[in-house]
């Protein structure tokens, strides 16, 4: 399934080629790394899902991931007990890890997302240490805990974008600690802004550090040219070996008759570009698209004109190169299906306040609406145009209105390439701006260009910019496509299959264990209800006993935390308009599972408190937990073929031996 | 007893005149040449033809929100005597002389004058001084775009009136709550809270950002209620009932009943029935109700039905069939059976009519007595007119190649054997012997050989090619993940079919169906219907020319050309004061600032203002700048077409808070006399600037008089301001 991302993605990093994706680089450098150190040789293709293995050596990389992935029962394990103060709590929240069949699943494959939760684990953990070592400020333990959290945000940063949540969740944790702080007048003000830098330090800047470390060592080991190259700009492309403008050698000047491509300036911006296909009905006028695409394709190509005479062909000798100079009046004609490219005062399909453009003409003649003024960005009129680095400016000479990229995605009639309009606010934005790439004019010598070099913080910029730009047109649900919605997320409703699809072959399906997690779900609403009596309890100003008191503590404070951090790992999903699968629950899947064994061993406690001092409380309570935990393993043993495969016929099919499982019609095991 | 004899009766009647005056000036401001001009302005396009639609009692679904604002217009039309004869179709379109232009506006333009009042009374409330008080209520009056989107047949207005009509009546209800709690007054604003919420939810769904936040600080407030411990439980429970009554029951309470009146007054169908399902469309009159009226209700072997997918989208269609067959091969190269076509036809045909067949008996009319089809029984369908079964196998379908075609068998005689086996599987059963119902019941078909079910896969977008004539395609859906409406049909029309040949059946087939049963649906179920549809209805998303992004708002960077006379160059625009929304966030900013000094301030005890100076701070930033912030952030997450006047709600709150700040720093920042003196002074130029640059806006707020073509263009205070110059 997935595997054939990120496994892919590994073997990039092997093999050293540039490639590109929407996920920061930690989670699939360290894959990379894994597989490296594994023995794996990259050579694998990882086509398609289900593809055979062979003789590759991938156990390393699966390995690496289902070793972090079972350092989650620990990390929780820890957390809780560090929360809660109290081992079954702990031991709860580690069987239910451990027992869980979603969790298994989604940790034996070469996946981003236990690396992502075991990082997001590692943070929260250290950051609950950090919280107990309050009383000694400054200590080697607290800067350790500290500058750990610092440590696991990085990496929860670094492996997936989701990572943010965890980071406000120990933003939140740190203010909430610091107003503490300030509140308590024995500090001075002094060693209140001690402890102000030392967060900061450890918890801004160390991150911010490490996380640009990160993408150093990106850079520094994809240096050759790949499949992600047409998503940057000419000066980034120019760095990688391999790539056609690495130590590239073109004609310097741009000529009438030259083929050239342009790309846009804006980061992500693309090459302006155009195909056979028509705007459609009701769009503007149902004449060619022109569109900027992300990817190097010959419909990129664009030829040179003059507006009033069609320069003969390029490649005849006789006629004298003529260079094209600031403040020209040009035609750009599209080389693949000779039209010009076009403007007139239509709406633009999305940008409705901007003018639409097309490819008009056939063969290269066209009308007036196809002048375009070509002027360099700050040059004065009658300089040369230079390839690469010119900023180029295109006004079209009948409305003044200026070429450029919107950045918004078209629909599915425009291949869900990106829009350009032409623009009538004349700003000076890198939208409007574009320079020339490729050129090609066989009259003209070749001259070796070093382009200007990016320094590593426009690539940092720029590889964002480019993940933001793609993340939003990849991603977004295709019109058939049944995604997930977060609804069906805490209630179960509906798994992911792994892998097999057919009677015969060998299924993996994630699916929680729906006993776990339904009864994660009860205890959300149990926790409330718990908390609720809790506060009002203490605001009536209830006498409790010292034990109850530091029972409703925990409740409150650390129950508190783990709630919170189940919500911002939650509720974002609701608000974005991406594709969501099943698997984006787990992060909060973990908050939920710890808060389960902490509402349990305190609400059993309290029950216990109640019927104290008769022995019933102690057995009460044992009882509980017991039965709390055989249930678990009980329900793990029904559903551990989930995890570790099935062969034979669909749940569907009443034969089959899952068939008394298909609790939920939605399942499809 | 009798008391009232021994003295006399005295009527005290205490009048504020500054009230008085505020609404004499908020009415002038708002109403004075309410009927000029006599053209559709903007939205009142939209509006408009939903008052027309009431007026003609034609129902209707409108996706921007809930029926209340627009029954609200629709009462200044059935008051002015509008009799719903009028032509929506193009802003600046000349009314005719039936449109009662001045009843039509007249609500709106009170609701807007009702808020300079309203302003000056919730600054009292907070406790702040009359001047104050008074500056807040000028602020109101004076805001041009306040004034501009009062004035036509708009709900802004309306909305921030019911907005600020809650937040004033939940103040004074928790002023009386310190002293006299559950007094007959205490009951009344509490109340009043509720409803003027639920009617400011009911006007636009903005309204529940409003009401939200009532809620979040009546709950604050209540918490404080629960820590004082002289109250008993008791009276703690009978505090809180009467929050939870007045606050969540009644606003739900009348929420639903504007929906009860909304479906009561529209009984006749109307343009947007098809996007009802059939019982719905079934319980209105004239339309499919003039068709199903007296169809038999329960579907038996040898009915004659169409058949209407549940869906709806892109368009409604049914069931299809005709004598053309897919071509061999299609234009990718793939193969087809070559079978009959079966597709999804969103007009109404009669090659539409199916029968519902026995496989076991060969006869295609109804017995005596009917055998009702039920849950999990096996049928054929047959075409009416070509008298084909409905049949689906392992092949491609034509456009969706991941499952399978669905075709009318013939029989090619070339080993491909008839499937048509269909398994009827209610979804919207009671339990599992259920008659499957005309109408009522949902129906999924499940191939019986292949498990496919059947689907209109036409909502990706995409139509059949010329040899299908654009019709949307059906398929046979293998992988039958869930429930998708697509995959679920129900019977629109249906009879018992009677004829046994096949010439007779056909001249059966045109003709309308008869026969009596009628079929009521309950008011809960229509309503949730329709509040589904609403929220789930997607208009297409389009840019609109005037349409602007969230941040512009804040400086008002866009403005919106409402309205421009046909000759000369008067002209209404949506423009806000600029001296008031600068003021606005300076103040809005200010305040944050300040709160947040004082707060850590506090936090190292060091107290800079008396503790009730702070509450009151604290108290009227609550409001203002929460009411702000909850009508503006939302909007950067919404994906929908934003204009300027979707910010006039946070922008009343924001300008409620400047008064407030000013207030404030002349109390507790200027320390000297002369420091006073010296900030009212400069109040009063700041104050006649904000008077001046009213005057200066007001040719195009109320859209008189014609400016000159110069005098246009210096209005043009920002570049990005799109004031109509015409070209000479």
């Amino acid at each position: 399934w997935d595997e054939t991302h990120f496994g892919k993605m590994g073997s990039y990093y092997i093999n050293r080629t540039f490639f590109f994706d929407v996920h920061p680089p930690l989670g699939k450098m360290l894959i990379g790394l894994a597989g490296y150190l594994s023995g794996y040789d990259g050579t694998f293709p990882f086509q398609k899902p289900g593809d055979r293995y062979e003789q590759h050596n991938y156990m390393g990389m699966r390995g690496f991931c289902a070793f972090l992935g079972s350092c989650l029962v620990p990390l929780a394990y820890l957390t809780v007990l560090e929360l809660s103060k109290s081992l079954p709590a702990a031991l709860l929240t580690a069987f239910i890890l451990i027992f869980d069949t979603g969790c298994i699943t989604l940790s034996q494959y070469i996946l981003l997302d236990p690396i992502l939760m075991f990082f997001l684990m590692g943070a929260v953990l250290s950051m609950v240490k950090c919280n107990s070592c309050a009383d000694r400020p400054f200590s080697a333990s607290w800067w350790f805990w500290m500058s750990l959290t610092g440590v696991n945000l990085a990496g929860a940063m670094g492996v997936k974008f989701v990572g943010l949540f965890v980071v406000l969740l120990v933003g939140l944790n740190t203010m909430y600690d610091l107003w503490d702080l300030l509140g308590n007048l024995s500090l001075s003000l002094v060693m209140f802004g001690k402890h102000l830098l030392a967060r900061v330090l450890c918890l801004i800047l160390l991150p911010l550090a490490l996380y640009t470390a990160m993408f150093a060592v990106h850079f520094t080991v994809l240096n050759k040219s790949g499949p992600g190259d047409g998503f940057f700009s000419s000066a980034f492309q120019s760095q990688l070996i391999g790539n056609n403008l690495h130590n590239i050698s073109v004609p310097e000047h741009v000529a009438y008759g030259s083929v050239v491509t342009m790309k846009n300036l804006r980061m992500a911006g693309g090459y302006l570009h155009s195909h056979w296909h028509l705007y459609p009905e009701g769009i503007g006028a149902r004449q060619q698209q022109v569109t900027a695409y992300l990817h190097k394709d010959l419909n990129n190509l664009w030829i040179i004109k003059k507006h009033d005479s069609d320069t003969a062909d390029p490649s005849d000798p006789s006629i004298p190169v003529e260079f094209v100079r600031h403040g020209d009046i040009i035609r750009l004609e599209h080389k693949e299906t000779s039209r010009n490219l076009h403007s007139h005062q239509h709406e633009a399909p999305l940008t409705r306040k901007h003018f639409q453009v097309t490819a008009y003409g056939i063969n290269g003649t066209g009308d007036s609406n196809d002048f375009w003024r070509i002027e360099v960005v700050g040059r004065k009129s009658g300089k040369l145009i230079r390839v690469l680095r010119s900023q180029v400016r295109l006004t079209h000479v009948a409305t003044g209105c200026v070429l450029g990229s919107s950045g918004k995605i078209l629909p599915k009639w425009g291949w869900e390439q990106l829009e350009v309009t032409c623009t009538p606010y004349l700003k000076e934005t890198p939208n409007s701006l574009w320079n020339f790439e490729d050129h090609i004019n066989s009259k003209l010598p070749n001259i070796s260009l070093d382009v200007l070099k990016p320094s590593f913080a426009e690539i940092l910029l720029e590889s964002h910019m480019v993940m933001i730009q793609v993340g939003n047109t990849a991603l977004k649900p295709k019109d058939n496509e049944v995604t997930s919605k977060p609804w069906h997320w805490p209630i179960n409703y509906q798994g992911l299959r792994f892998s097999g699809v057919n009677e015969t072959d060998y299924r993996v399906y994630l699916l929680g264990n729906p006993v776990i997690w339904w009864l994660n779900l009860v205890t959300i609403g149990l926790y409330l209800l718990l908390t609720v009596s809790t506060a009002v309890a203490l605001k009536r100003g209830v006498q409790l006993t010292s034990e109850l008191k530091e029972l409703s503590r925990v409740v409150l404070r650390g129950g508190g935390q783990i709630m919170l951090g189940w919500l911002l790992h939650y509720l974002p999903f609701f608000m974005m308009g991406r594709v969501l699968y099943f698997h984006h629950y787990f992060p909060a899947m973990l908050f939920s599972s710890m808060l389960t064994g902490i509402t349990w061993d305190t609400l059993l406690k309290f029950c216990a408190a109640f019927l104290s001092p008769s022995t019933t409380a102690r057995k009460v309570y044992g009882a509980g937990f017991l039965a709390l935990v055989l249930l678990i393993i009980y329900s793990f043993y029904l559903f551990h073929p989930l995890s570790y495969g099935i062969i034979g016929p669909m749940a569907s099919d009443p034969s089959s031996p899952m068939a008394g499982l298909r609790w939920m019609d939605s399942w499809e095991f | 007893m009798l008391g009232f004899l021994k003295e006399p009766v005295v009527v005290t009647v205490e009048i504020n005149m500054n009230v008085m005056v505020l609404t004499l000036m908020g009415l002038i401001s708002r109403l004075w040449g309410l009927s000029y001009p006599r053209a559709v302005v903007f939205d009142e396009v939209y509006y408009g033809q939903f008052v027309s639609l009431y007026m003609k009692r034609i129902f209707f679904v409108d996706d921007s929100g809930p029926p209340f604002g627009h029954m609200l217009l629709a009462l200044g039309g059935y008051l002015g005597g509008f009799d719903g004869n009028f032509l929506w179709n193009r802003i600046g379109a000349e009314y005719s002389m039936n449109v009662p232009v001045w009843s039509l506006r007249l609500l709106p333009a009170l609701a807007g004058a009702l808020c300079v009042p309203l302003a000056y009374q919730i600054l009292v409330e907070l406790q702040f001084s009359h001047c104050a008080a008074l500056g807040a209520a000028l602020l109101i009056l004076l805001e041009n775009s306040l004034i501009t989107q009062s004035r036509f047949m708009l709900l802004e207005s309306i909305l921030i009136f019911f907005i600020l009509l809650a937040v004033l009546s939940y103040l004074k209800f928790y002023n009386l709550q310190k002293h006299s709690s559950f007094s007959g007054s205490w009951w009344f604003w509490l109340l009043l809270t509720g409803v003027a919420c639920s009617c400011a939810v009911g006007v636009k769904y903005m309204g529940l950002f409003t009401y939200i936040l009532l809620l979040a600080i009546a709950g604050l407030h209540f918490w404080h209620v629960i820590g004082d411990q002289n109250l008993s439980n008791v009276s703690l429970m009978c505090h809180f009932l009467a929050r939870g009554l007045a606050l969540i029951i009644i606003p739900v309470a009348m929420y639903v009943s504007f929906f009860y009146v909304h479906l009561t007054l529209l009984y006749r169908s109307g343009p947007h029935d098809q996007i009802m399902t059939s019982a719905f469309q079934a319980s209105l009159e004239g339309g499919l109700a003039r068709i199903t009226q007296g169809q038999p209700l329960e579907v038996a072997y040898g009915s004659q039905i169409t058949l209407r997918n549940v869906l709806g989208k892109p368009m409604q269609c049914w069931l299809h069939s005709h004598t053309n067959t897919y071509p061999i091969r299609y234009e990718n190269g793939r193969g087809s059976s070559h079978q009959q076509q079966v597709t999804c036809y969103p007009f109404k045909d009669v090659n539409n009519w199916w029968i519902v067949k026995d496989p076991g008996m060969q006869q295609l009319v109804v017995s005596n007595p009917p055998r009702p089809v039920r849950h999990g029984h096996i049928v054929q369908l047959v075409h009416g007119i070509t008298t084909r079964y409905l049949n689906t196998h392992d092949v491609a379908a034509p456009l969706s190649p991941h499952s399978q075609e669905v075709s009318c068998y013939i029989d090619y005689n070339i080993s491909m054997p008839a499937q048509n086996l269909w398994r009827v599987e209610i979804v919207n059963r009671e339990s599992d012997t259920d008659v499957w119902k005309t109408i009522l019941s949902e129906v999924r078909f499940v191939h019986v050989n292949t498990s496919a079910v059947l689907k209109a896969s036409g909502f990706t977008g995409a139509s059949l090619p010329e040899w299908g004539y654009r019709q949307l395609e059906v398929v046979g859906e293998k992988l039958s993940k869930g429930y998708h409406q697509s995959m679920v049909w129900n019977v629109e029309e249906h009879r018992y079919g009677k004829s046994l040949e096949q010439k007779e059946r056909e001249v059966e087939l045109h003709s309308p169906t008869q026969m009596d049963i009628s079929k009521n649906l309950s008011f809960m179920a229509k309503f949730t219907e329709l509040q589904w549809k609403i929220l789930t209805l997607k208009n297409e998303d389009t840019e609109h020319k005037y349409s602007s992004s969230a941040l512009d708002w804040v400086t008002m960077d866009t403005n919106i050309a409402y309205w421009l006379h046909p000759t000369s160059s008067a002209q209404i625009h949506l423009l806000g004061n600029v001296v008031t929304w600068a003021s606005a966030n300076a103040a809005a900013l200010l305040y944050m600032c300040l709160s947040l000094w004082y707060l850590i301030r506090r936090r190292r005890k060091i107290y800079d203002i008396p503790e009730d100076a702070w509450q009151l701070w604290v108290s009227a930033g609550g409001i203002c700048v929460g009411g702000w912030a909850v009508n503006y952030l939302p909007f950067f997450g919404m994906e929908k077409t934003l204009f300027l006047y979707h910010y006039l709600p946070a922008l009343t709150f924001q300008i409620l808070l400047i008064p407030i700040v000013l207030q404030h720093i002349s109390d507790h920042l200027c320390r000297s006399v002369l420091l006073k003196s010296m900030f009212t002074a400069l109040i009063v130029a700041w104050f006649s600037s904000v008077y001046f640059v009213y005057c200066t806006f007001s040719p195009v707020t109320y859209g008189e008089p014609s400016l000159s073509v110069t005098e246009l263009k210096d209005l043009r205070w920002k570049d990005t301001w799109n004031i109509l110059i015409r070209k000479q």
